[in-house]
């Protein structure tokens, strides 16, 4: 996959920063707006694709660290099931945060109010885990993906892009 | 009939998928027709689950709160969406595999049991 | 040609079940009474303090449920790692 050209380069490097602070809004406010993780772990996975698509894969394979984003995965794995078993004196799952006071612990009022980011308990600390999980998770799967197409190709093969 | 519109879009979109698993011979076709029957089910859920007039199940700046959707289909929908992303991803990893070793997609010429 | 008529009668047999059962469900937009949502929709904004319902389904009423999920996506992921993997094959 060859590099765009410049003026896709540029606007790539303007909206890459947009959409990864959309993403982790949508994963920081997962409580409170339509959302989640998992929406906003897809988000901040999209920006991969751009760069990918933008930059082509000579520059973005040295680009991503695989290792990190492997760690991401698993971190946000052990995490979410860490805050499950937390609970685990009541129930498995047991939000034990909720109205306590403290992290993630103020009441919201009853009926229609307007967000209280402070709130809910292990749910938001869920959504946090999950996304994190699923950033890497989702581009693991579109870089070793993308390693595979090129698996086609010769290797002695050079990459030429429109300008450079 | 006209109010259950949704309805025969879901069973439209089914026999759809359907088809393209039965009758196409590309494996990527194949791919795109479980794709299909998964949005299919997806949107069986949903449907499922509307109430007329119904706003989302999220009270942040609501406004004037009158009846809202059925909450439990959209999260198990939430729950189908991840897993059908996920055996998708998979299922074009194995194509692209089986590619690589047969160089044709179609699945009348994938017969051999090659290592 | 054997082969054909039993293709059909599976055929007959799936579309007359999706039919019949599509036919039988309730009006759209009118899914009567559903205490356990209703029950969701009521309380949990005073037992769970979470604005977004749907969420607090999916990560609290019924965790254990997106255990299960996050534990597929990491098993897609692994699959798909060792898929691609170097040096396999040939």
């Amino acid at each position: 996959m060859y590099s765009l050209s410049v003026i896709v380069r540029t606007i790539c490097d303007v909206f890459a920063w947009f959409l990864a602070v959309f993403g982790v809004y949508v994963i920081i406010h997962g409580h409170l707006t339509p959302g989640g993780g998992f929406q906003g772990g897809a988000v901040v996975a999209t920006l991969f694709a751009f760069l990918l698509v933008a930059y082509g894969g000579k520059k973005f394979i040295p680009f991503y660290k695989s290792n990190l984003f492997s760690w991401f995965e698993t971190v946000g794995l052990l995490l979410f099931i860490g805050t499950g078993l937390v609970g685990l004196g009541t129930t498995f799952f047991y939000n034990f945060l909720a109205g306590q006071g403290g992290l993630f612990g103020s009441t919201v009022p009853i009926g229609p109010n307007s967000g209280v980011l402070n709130s809910s308990g292990t749910i938001a600390l869920m959504n946090m885990a999950v996304g994190v999980e699923v950033i890497g998770g989702l581009s693991l799967i579109l870089y070793y993906m993308f390693k595979g197409i090129r698996l086609y190709e010769e290797s002695g093969s050079e990459e030429t892009g429109h300008d450079r | 009939m006209i109010g259950n519109l949704p309805y025969l879009v879901v069973g439209i979109i089914f026999l759809l998928g359907l088809y393209a698993v039965l009758f196409e011979k590309n494996l990527i076709k194949i791919a795109i027709g479980v794709s299909l029957i998964e949005a299919s089910a997806n949107l069986l859920l949903i449907v499922l689950g509307y109430r007329t007039g119904g706003s989302i199940p999220v009270f942040t700046l609501a406004g004037k709160v009158g009846k809202m959707v059925l909450p439990v289909p959209q999260a198990l929908t939430l729950t189908a969406i991840v897993i059908g992303l996920a055996t998708s991803a998979l299922m074009l990893s194995l194509i692209m595999m089986l590619y690589k070793h047969y160089g044709t997609l179609d699945v009348r010429e994938i017969r051999r049991l090659r290592g | 040609m054997k082969r054909q008529v039993l293709f059909l009668v599976a055929l007959i047999i799936v579309v007359g079940t999706l039919w019949g059962g599509l036919s039988r469900i309730h009006q759209f937009g009118d899914p009567g009474a559903a205490p356990m949502d209703d029950y969701y929709l009521h309380n949990a904004q005073a037992e769970r303090s979470a604005n977004n319902i749907v969420t607090s389904i999916v990560f609290d009423y019924r965790g254990f449920d997106t255990l299960g999920e996050a534990a597929v996506l990491f098993t897609a992921v692994c699959s798909v790692l060792v898929v691609f993997r170097k040096g396999g094959h040939n």
